[in-house]
């Protein structure tokens, strides 16, 4: 008989966000069945319930961006209220996330979406898609993190974001009726593209679906099985304004931009013409067994452990094929596993996690977006700044350094001089890890000198670093 | 020649740490005898510039008759050509923004290995930039760094520290050995009990509590290298914590100067580290990279700058130390269909420093004829990444040459190190 104590407390901090106040004991009489409940058919929560500022679809964050950027100003006071005003959207949807994050009821919920906007991640460090990064995570990702993964695949691969990111929008089939024409660059295009350059190919979406989305890079394609791809990808675009009204900012298919002819990819012959054909692939790669042991290996790693057993591995891996890539099966199948549930806190939080805990423990959340954003650029995780597609690591090797410890300790000091307020500090640190507050941290925190400090150590204790 | 007056030591570093609520015993480890000998004051540096760097646009073989044809727009133009290249001789130059580096290039304190690679072939960043650090014959092949295993491997000779820069850690210094880690700014600490309350703590845990201590200790010299590199800057009263929301490009320059410099000075302090690692990100330009101005421009400004900074920072101890930049592989020789280029083999990697031995280009150049690309694609490989890397260990570092081929670079025996880069 698991103590179920024990377990709820695993349940709200390794599998959820860590423990608001009273979480741990109301997930303590059904721990599987507290995040079990937290699957549902419709998706994760929209920060949207979470912040005043409206959040508007991906269309409309572009022309307004386009429209901005076209804007040339000579005063630099404005043009320095013009870049902040660029900046805005990205800022108003991270920090509706990290109060959604702060403050849901559903952690694990919250989690396995942030997990699978890491998988597909979309960065600012490529500046066209500063305005849409969040309206991406809203609209491709939130809304099928439980259905099937092909599902959230194609939503990922076909929205603006995406396209714009990975270099796919302006990628034209060398044999193509675009590639024979000129192509002009018109005004307020969302894409400069080359001048007086003969259009082409670019591979980077097409490679990095494969390697990093999909199959994994281990899993044998070839050089030719990318070019292929890409080739299938040809004609998937964004709509600019000479394409009319309704289409500016939106996912459109260019048959024109389309390399003709059959694809033969991984051994299979795709004949289809037009969207369908890289469509058909992507069905093919999210039904693949390599598929599932990539996607398998890389829940179990964020979830339990940096090195995750195998066994788990396979549990995960099964339900996914045997489901048919149903993320909520799988979801079912990671809670259901016994190895998910070792007492022992094996991950490292990274620094969103370590923050967004933080807030959870004190009962209040981020209102300001330096709030948030100040530690995470100190703590190297830039808001929605990964350095590459492949995301931000999850390791405790690439998180726990000499650095960041310093780092963490130096905001926890902070932190706790803000929001200590009266609350008895060690009733927070039970509340914050139940049973998995050790002695020792205990003591010390009854030790402190004042509440603020209290609070910094219960931050900084071993067992609150780790989940 | 740099400000060289400035001096401080651990001990002074005590002093400051004092103030920031360290405790002694913190720092102490043991006995700092400070050695003499030439081979103490050697320092390394290895920048790891990720995303895949272009490497016929740092050094564009601009009198290779094959590359104007094959890059189209986005070649940089050639010798004295407004934007040309720089000339390092009648084939190669460097890209025009890295005017520190052809500074160097004509002291004799700077080299290119134009068609130089790993031994991995499958065009993914992430493996190649795994298996560029780990320094493994395969990827996967080990989970610490090469750098790592050459500080345990000079260990028993003398003790050297090493340091990386950044929140996060690179792979290339992961391992058995705890390495220092540190980045610019940040707010101080005001509850000057709490680190000693911490490392009481973590005292039987095996990553925080050297992790703690270690970051105490960097810290602590890193505010004064700070210190003094502001106080040697020419842009006096420049605040890099203070980071703008979307810095200019001049900014970027400033801080990557300033990042520079200060990480020279730190490693010049007495028993500073002698080896360090720092990542520059952002050299993925699949779309519009650019020619001599643009996308990757600004990256090679950038590590210039960084590269500038480093050797002013050293000051007198730029004399025996040696910069390795190298990147996970190249691109394709030829321009992409959206004016950049996409995932190659072969690329530059550029070697600098007062302890260069002064030569020419390192390894073959393959040439850009066709039938000479890699696969039809990609810039040809001549040079093994290991065999400079072996080369700078063994005869910079001291490191022989069974421990090159067995721990630091595990069953690298066929890749020989690199003879004469070293003075």
């Amino acid at each position: 008989m698991p103590d179920q104590n024990a377990d709820a407390a695993i349940a709200v901090t390794r599998f959820g966000l860590g423990a608001r106040r009273g979480e741990i004991e109301l997930a303590s009489s059904d721990p599987r069945g507290f995040l079990r409940s937290q699957i549902r058919p419709e998706g994760a929560e929209q920060p949207q319930a979470y912040s005043p500022i409206q959040l508007k679809p991906t269309p409309e964050r572009l022309i307004e961006f386009v429209s901005l950027r076209q804007l040339k100003l000579q005063d630099p006071d404005q043009r320095k209220a013009l870049l902040q005003q660029r900046r805005q959207p990205l800022e108003d949807e991270f920090l509706a996330r990290a109060g959604l994050a702060c403050k849901t009821d559903a952690g694990f919920r919250e989690r396995w979406a942030l997990f699978w906007f890491n998988h597909f991640t979309v960065s600012q460090t490529k500046g066209t898609v500063v305005p849409i990064i969040g309206s991406f995570e809203r609209e491709a990702i939130r809304p099928h993190v439980f259905g099937r993964f092909a599902d959230l695949l194609i939503a990922s691969s076909r929205h603006p974001a995406m396209l714009l990111y990975l270099d796919q929008a302006e990628s034209v089939g060398p044999n193509s009726a675009a590639a024979t024409g000129t192509p002009r660059r018109p005004p307020g295009s969302l894409i400069r593209v080359a001048a007086r350059k003969k259009s082409g190919l670019n591979e980077n979406l097409a490679r990095e679906i494969m390697e990093l989305h999909s199959l994994g890079v281990d899993s044998g394609y070839t050089q030719s099985d990318v070019t292929e791809f890409a080739r299938a990808l040809t004609g998937w675009s964004i709509g600019r304004p000479r394409d009319g009204a309704g289409y500016l900012g939106t996912a459109v298919f260019r048959m024109n931009a389309h390399e003709p002819g059959a694809r033969h990819i991984l051994g299979r012959d795709y004949a289809q013409e037009g969207a369908m054909q890289a469509s058909s692939a992507l069905l093919d790669f999210a039904a693949s067994s390599h598929t599932a042991h990539h996607l398998a290996v890389k829940i179990a790693r964020h979830f339990v452990a940096d090195d995750p057993p195998a066994s788990l591995v396979a549990r995960l891996e099964t339900s996914y094929m045997s489901s048919g890539g149903r993320l909520d099966r799988v979801a079912d199948a990671l809670i259901s596993a016994p190895e998910s549930w070792d007492p022992a806190p094996n991950k490292f939080k990274t620094p969103y996690e370590f923050l967004v805990s933080s807030w959870r423990a004190s009962g209040i959340g981020p209102t300001e977006f330096g709030q948030i954003a100040g530690p995470l650029n100190q703590l190297g995780q830039r808001p929605f700044g990964a350095p590459s597609p492949k995301g931000w690591e999850d390791d405790e090797a690439d998180w726990a350094t000499p650095d960041a410890i310093v780092k963490r300790m130096t905001w926890a000091s902070g932190f706790g001089q803000r929001v200590a307020g009266q609350a008895d500090p060690v009733e927070t640190a039970h509340q914050a890890l139940g049973p998995r507050l050790s002695p020792a941290v205990a003591t010390a925190i009854a030790r402190a000198e004042s509440r603020p400090e209290a609070f910094a150590i219960l931050l900084m204790s071993p067992e609150f670093q780790r989940r | 020649m740099t400000d060289c007056s400035m001096k401080f030591t651990r001990r002074s570093a005590l002093l400051t740490a004092a103030g920031f609520g360290l405790s002694v015993t913190f720092l102490g480890r043991g006995a700092f005898a400070a050695s003499e000998s030439e081979q103490a004051k050697r320092k390394l540096i290895v920048i790891v510039c990720r995303g895949a760097m272009d490497g016929l646009s740092v050094s564009p073989p601009v009198g290779d008759p094959d590359y104007a044809g094959l890059r189209g727009d986005i070649a940089i133009p050639g010798f004295g050509e407004p934007g040309g290249a720089l000339k390092l001789n009648d084939t190669f130059g460097l890209h025009p923004k890295l005017v520190t580096v052809h500074r160097l290039a004509l002291a004799g304190q700077a080299r290119i290995a134009p068609a130089i690679a790993t031994t991995d072939r499958a065009r993914s960043h992430f493996e190649a930039q795994d298996v560029l650090e780990s320094g493994a014959a395969v990827v996967y092949g080990t989970s610490s760094g090469w750098l790592n295993r050459a500080l345990a491997a000079i260990g028993p000779a003398r003790k050297v520290d090493a340091l990386s820069v950044g929140p996060q850690a690179p792979l290339i210094l992961r391992g058995k050995i705890q390495a220092a880690s540190w980045s610019p700014g940040g707010p101080d600490l005001r509850d000057v009990r709490l680190p000693q309350i911490l490392a009481d703590l973590y005292a039987n845990d095996p990553v925080l509590g050297p992790a703690l201590a270690e970051g105490l200790s960097a810290k602590a010299m890193g505010k004064m290298a700070e210190a003094a590199a502001r106080d040697s800057s020419d842009q006096s009263g420049m605040n890099v914590a203070a980071q703008p929301a979307m810095p200019n490009q001049g900014q970027q320059n400033e801080q990557a100067r300033f990042l520079g410099r200060t990480l020279g000075k730190l490693m010049m302090a007495e028993n500073g580290p002698s080896i360090a690692a720092m990542s520059l990100d952002g050299f993925d330009t699949h779309f519009r990279q650019g020619s001599s101005e643009g996308q990757l421009a600004q990256r090679l400004g950038y590590l210039d700058a960084t590269i500038g900074g480093l050797s002013d920072g050293l000051g007198f101890a730029w004399q025996h130390a040696v910069v390795v930049a190298a990147t996970e592989f190249g691109r394709t020789a030829r321009v992409n269909g959206t004016g950049g280029t996409d995932h190659g083999t072969a690329s530059t990697a550029l070697i600098l420093g007062g302890a260069l031995k002064p030569g020419d280009i390192i390894g073959d150049w393959p040439t850009l004829r066709s039938g000479k690309l890699f696969e039809n694609r990609d810039t040809a490989p001549t040079v093994d990444m290991r065999s400079l890397f072996k080369g700078v260990l063994s005869d910079h570092m001291g490191i022989d040459g069974r421990a090159l081929d067995q721990s630091v670079f595990p069953d690298s025996a066929g890749a020989r190190p690199l003879d004469q880069l070293i003075a």
